[in-house]
């Protein structure tokens, strides 16, 4: 056995254990200690520097512990945009303080994360952002509003990026900070979305005052700081969802149909092998992808493919299950009904299908960019947002 | 499971690739296409001598190289992607079959490309093999559209033997009574031929019931020919790519636009699955038995649409020049259609597929 195989059935027995007498839904108490003890165990910022509390080794012992973890449902998901996200952001563009500061805490579950980014006038185009930090003494004052925000109510700190100067083009004048979720002009509001659940937050910021020494990076250098943190956005989403429920696949539905005697409808059969060819191909792409990262080649922007195609996959399969089915899988709160009403989340989060056709045809085909009118005009003087027709437009 | 190639396939791959770049450019597969050559014997002698490639996946006690699918596939790409005219899927599918049948006498040359063996295996109305008092066998029938015949230095006929048993037959091209008649192929780069055959004689290979082997070849050459339509799907995307970021029109280049753009990286997420597809089907050719019927209806069900669908909108993003006979977009377009029909309907790989899934 190699030491790798001997540190994959460790973690492997350990997780074994540990979630053993989890319950099947955690609350935040028990998910904080099992992170605590995760972390206590050696388990969690596996290859971060152990200066700043994670332990220093391998993306081959990483991967070894993913690969025990696949087959063990853990109560991390509050902890994944810390983890994912703002821990990697801080790691590469924080200051020493702001390292020794967060990165522990965050590793042990003690400090929950959010990302701050989306504003209501801000989607696809996340650099014409208008929440404004204006510099007063040794604080920066910030007001505005961002949406689309995960686990806002639990968090502890989010990152934020906000407009520190209006008056260069857009992409110039944006700073990112480190933001206390707990200050009085913090403002947490769940969105109600489409399901009817609130999975996400609008975040109201009315005279937060944030120390100056929380900027992450650069002063109006938040913009190639939200691209590093956006880019590991979209590996991840792609990337686990061999792990996610799929209620609408192609053995469910083929389960379904056996048990209702539709398989022999020619209809049926065909519908299934659509699902079936796309259903396959995506999975057999990403264990493709996961065999060359393993073999030391970076997906980069083919991250992006991956993420198009499972927000294809989900709104195909849903649909299609729908039309196999009948009106009977949308009564009640079925898992087909549940699957169609999630579906275009997965198209639009992380960024739309068509910003991931810009990012493929750009950065993975090198295609020519289109001509951007706003590149080189002071942000004040951008349209932003929705606006109304004028005349003559 | 293995999806990404060696560093042995793609060294090998680099290798074709160069000398398919240096001896037969576009300009050389139109010439063979419009002459009454059935193949480009000059490539095909040092591709399958000098690089020795003809015995790729043949023994070594029979005078091949004892290497995997997973090579033949990654030297299929590379022809695929030139439209290169010469018959090295049909030999290599009929030298797995000869393998498999274990026909010690004729490997040696077709192992060395010294003869250029042809499968001729209908899915439906075969030839009858009928069995004479001498012990001799003779064929009785007619095969349509047999790609690659007029290239056979020897043929394999699949005929039946009996009530629902096949057998493997050589067939030599001077036999009596054989015609093999040039067909018009809408394909150019891949002719087609039909094979008479009126009381034949030829030479039982193997047993007479050896249907399972049949099949498995089926599988093979269904993997093999994804293989081959990869490369050509790939070729296809590398080239309106480089033409979308050199034309221009309405001042930009077409490829800044979102309604050109958007297509192609659509095209390109087919490329990925498509590879992802053949990389499975042929680790399964080579590693695992048991997937091979499921993988190859796969293979053939995706690869033919892939393959058709990005040869079509590579051409019709060319806009006009991409109509002409002059431009080489027609050459990949047809193709990717004749691929996607060869080895029969589409739909025919779809109900195996069912089959595979326990649909029907």
């Amino acid at each position: 056995m190699t030491d790798l195989d001997e540190y994959r059935s460790r973690a492997r027995a350990w997780l074994a254990e540990r979630t053993a007498d989890l319950p099947p839904d955690p609350d935040l108490p028990q998910a904080r200690a099992f992170m605590a003890d995760l972390y206590d165990a050696g388990y969690v910022g596996i290859t971060w520097p152990a200066a700043y509390g994670g332990r220093g080794l391998s993306a081959a012992e990483e991967r070894a512990f993913q690969q025990a973890a696949a087959d063990f449902p853990l109560p991390v998901g509050v902890f994944g945009i810390g983890l994912g996200m703002c821990g990697p952001t801080l790691l590469s563009l924080g200051t020493e303080e702001q390292k020794r500061r967060y990165l522990r805490p965050l590793l042990r579950g003690e400090e929950i994360w959010c990302q701050m980014f989306s504003e209501p006038g801000a989607g696809s185009d996340v650099a014409s952002l208008q929440t404004r930090a204006v510099r007063d003494g040794d604080h920066w004052v910030v007001d505005g509003q961002k949406v689309w925000t995960s686990v806002a109510r639990q968090a502890d700190f989010g990152l934020l990026i906000a407009r520190t100067d209006p008056d260069v083009p857009k992409h110039q004048g944006i700073t990112m900070f480190v933001v206390d979720m707990r200050d009085p002009g913090v403002d947490v509001r769940p969105l109600r979305d489409m399901t009817g659940e609130s999975h996400f937050n609008e975040v109201f910021f009315t005279g937060v005052r944030v120390p100056a020494e929380n900027v992450v990076g650069e002063v109006d250098g938040g913009w190639s700081a939200a691209v590093t943190t956006l880019l590991h956005e979209r590996v991840s989403i792609g990337m686990g969802a061999t792990r996610t429920e799929r209620p609408a696949s192609f053995a469910a539905l083929r389960t379904a149909a056996r048990e209702r005697g539709l398989l022999g409808e020619p209809g049926v059969r065909d519908l299934l092998l659509d699902l079936y060819l796309r259903e396959r191909a995506f999975d057999l792409l990403n264990a493709r992808m996961s065999q060359e990262v393993k073999a030391g080649i970076q997906p980069g922007a083919r991250g992006s493919v991956s993420k198009l195609l499972l927000a294809d996959l989900t709104l195909a399969s849903a649909d299609l299950a729908s039309q196999i089915l009948g009106p009977e899988c949308l009564a009640g709160d079925g898992p087909i009904a549940r699957a169609l009403a999630w579906a275009p989340g997965m198209a639009l989060g992380g960024g739309t299908n068509e910003i991931m056709r810009n990012i493929i045809g750009d950065r993975v085909l090198g295609l020519p960019r289109e001509p951007q009118l706003d590149r080189n005009i002071p942000f004040k003087a951008l349209k932003v947002g929705t606006q109304a027709k004028e005349d003559g437009e | 499971m293995r999806l990404i190639p060696t560093e042995e396939q793609r060294e090998l791959a680099a290798t074709v690739r160069s000398f398919l770049a240096d001896r037969v450019p576009m300009a050389r597969v139109r010439e063979v296409a419009g002459s009454d050559e059935p193949y480009d014997r000059t490539a095909w002698a040092r591709l399958s001598s000098e690089l020795g490639l003809a015995g790729l996946a043949v023994p070594e006690e029979h005078g091949g190289s004892g290497a995997g699918f997973g090579e033949v596939a990654a030297v299929l790409e590379e022809l695929g992607a030139a439209l290169a005219p010469v018959p090295y899927f049909s030999a290599v599918v009929a030298a797995s079959l000869l393998v498999a049948l274990d026909a010690k006498d004729l490997l040696p040359d077709v192992a060395s490309g010294e003869t250029v063996a042809v499968l001729a295996a209908p899915e439906e109305a075969l030839p009858a093999g009928r069995l004479l008092d001498r012990g001799e066998w003779v064929l009785e029938g007619m095969v349509e559209r047999v790609p690659d015949a007029t290239a056979a230095g020897l043929l394999l006929v699949v005929a039946s033997t009996g009530t629902d048993r096949r057998g493997v037959f050589a067939v030599a091209p001077d036999a009596p009574g054989l015609a093999v008649t040039p067909l018009t192929s809408f394909d150019l780069t891949r002719p087609q031929a039909r094979v008479e055959l009126g009381g034949v004689p030829a030479r039982l290979l193997g047993p007479s019931d050896a249907g399972a082997v049949i099949d498995r070849t089926a599988d093979v050459a269904r993997v093999l020919l994804a293989a081959e339509q990869l490369g050509g799907l790939r070729r296809c995307l590398d080239v309106i790519v480089e033409y979308a970021k050199l034309r221009v029109q309405f001042g930009r280049y077409v490829g800044s636009f979102q309604g050109v753009k958007h297509k192609l990286a659509d095209m390109h997420c087919v490329l990925e699955q498509a590879e992802s597809v053949v990389r499975y089907a042929v680790w399964a050719a080579d590693e695992a038995p048991d997937e091979l019927p499921e993988a190859a209806a796969l293979a053939a069900s995706f690869l033919g649409r892939a393959y058709f669908q990005v040869a079509r909108d590579h051409l019709l993003l060319h806009g006009g020049i991409g109509f002409t006979w002059e431009h080489d977009a027609h050459l990949y377009y047809k193709r990717a259609k004749a691929d996607e029909l060869m080895l029969g309907a589409p739909r025919t790989h779809r109900a195996r597929l069912a089959t595979a899934l326990g649909l029907i």
